[in-house]
């Protein structure tokens, strides 16, 4: 399923890289532990994680996820969407918690 | 397409300038020409729309529209100037090709006669000159890439010795989440460049993003992350002059860590990094004592190494 389609079905609000959300998204992962993330997400996945600081960008972009969702409506500071739009990755944000994001994209097919 | 090629396409529409994608040849008929003239230029020539030029002056545009309204009223031998547009927007030899696009979808006209900087006509424009130029402009810029990186994969052929290595050293700063990261994706992004096949690039990355991680989270002062890169495998070494850890053995276990809180709850700190890096690497070895520094060293094998086969090529332990 292409990110732009998911977006618009879970209605995420696009922090950062709004250019890069024409991709096919592979899977997903949920994990607040960065080590985790680091180690299980695969490319092309979304992160569905609380976290939402710095490094956050850092494991998007070394695992070339296609996107983060930070869950709850988790405050994003300005210095993580810039990063993010620097290295384009994917920022995404929704007020649904983890469980429910990961629900919704498995019932859409991301599986 | 993939995006990072549409990008560039949207950057180039930027960069190209209207002199370097239009036409130059300039066809034209005079306001006393006829329609039925017109017409046959149009199919000699096969373009949609002609200059209509007083000696050196432009005087109005003449399409395929202008032709079908004459043809319908049966009036083929009206002189051009009955049917031209006059109503002439021009654009600038100098202006950026994105310009056109904007002045293509606001105007409403199928091309545009391009000036020179005096004022005078120099080329024409049409939609399909962008879309051409553009084209091209990315077939340049991909031959160029192509070039770069066959150069930089080539590196370890063109140089003769027993055994040839790139060493790259980067140095972490303790503390500093701003910059957390930031060693481990330019080792990623040399590795990409040099032709490493992705998916031991993505176990660097796993290793060297935990070793740089420990060193930002747990060192004393600092430390610095070094790839050995050789054609048959990859090295890291971390490196950092305290605190040590007091029990290695403890340290490997999942879950085990000394983090502090705050850093816990950034998701950092859980006792998964020397975990991870075990288990991604082909070796791994720790040399650590309380005081003293501690020294991670994991390997990466690119090719099988000799007398061991492999039996997961997929490369997930």
């Amino acid at each position: 399923m292409i990110l732009k389609a998911i977006i618009e079905a879970l209605e995420l609000r696009v922090v950062a890289g709004a250019k890069h959300t024409d991709v096919e998204v592979t899977g997903g992962y949920t994990a607040d532990l960065l080590s985790c993330a680091m180690a299980g997400a695969a490319a092309g996945n979304l992160w569905i994680t609380l976290q939402s600081h710095l490094n956050v960008v850092a494991v998007a972009s070394l695992n070339e996820l296609a996107g983060v969702i930070v869950t709850e409506g988790r405050p994003i500071a300005a210095e993580t969407a810039d990063k993010a739009e620097e290295e384009g990755v994917v920022l995404l944000q929704t007020r649904l918690t983890s469980y429910e994001v990961a629900g919704r994209l498995w019932a859409l097919g991301v599986q | 397409m993939p995006s990072h090629q549409v990008f560039k396409a949207q950057e180039l529409v930027y960069e190209l300038k209207i002199g370097d994608i239009m036409t130059r040849r300039l066809i034209s008929v005079t306001p006393e020409a006829t329609m039925r003239e017109v017409k046959q230029v149009l199919r000699d020539q096969r373009i949609s729309g002609l200059l209509v030029m007083r000696g050196e002056q432009l005087v109005g545009i003449v399409s395929i529209e202008d032709l079908i309204r004459s043809l319908e009223n049966d009036d083929l031998d009206a002189p051009a100037s009955r049917y031209m547009s006059t109503m002439i927007h021009t654009i600038g030899e100098q202006e950026s090709a994105v310009r056109a696009v904007k002045a293509f979808a606001q105007a409403a006209v199928g091309r545009l006669p391009v000036m020179d900087e005096g004022g005078r006509l120099v080329g024409i424009l049409t939609p399909g000159d962008i879309t051409r130029g553009v084209l091209k402009a990315l077939e340049r810029a991909y031959y160029e890439e192509e070039i770069r990186r066959y150069r930089v994969r080539h590196v370890f052929e063109d140089i003769s010795s027993d055994r040839t290595s790139l060493i790259l050293r980067y140095d972490v700063a303790v503390r500093d989440f701003n910059r957390a990261g930031r060693a481990s994706s330019q080792l990623k992004q040399t590795l990409v460049r040099l032709g490493v096949d992705p998916r031991a690039v993505r176990r660097v990355a796993v290793v060297s993003y935990e070793a740089e991680m420990n060193i930002v989270i747990h060192s004393s002062s600092g430390g610095y992350l070094v790839a050995e890169i050789t054609p048959e495998l990859i090295a890291i070494l971390a490196h950092d002059s305290g605190p040590g850890i007091d029990d290695v053995r403890a340290a490997m276990e999942p879950g085990w860590s000394t983090a502090p809180d705050w850093i816990r709850e950034m998701g950092f700190g859980a006792g998964m990094g020397l975990v991870n890096i075990k288990a991604t690497a082909d070796e791994m070895y720790l040399d650590s004592w309380p005081r003293q520094g501690t020294k991670l060293e994991a390997v990466i094998y690119l090719k099988p190494k000799e007398g061991t086969t492999v039996d997961d090529p997929e490369g997930n332990h």
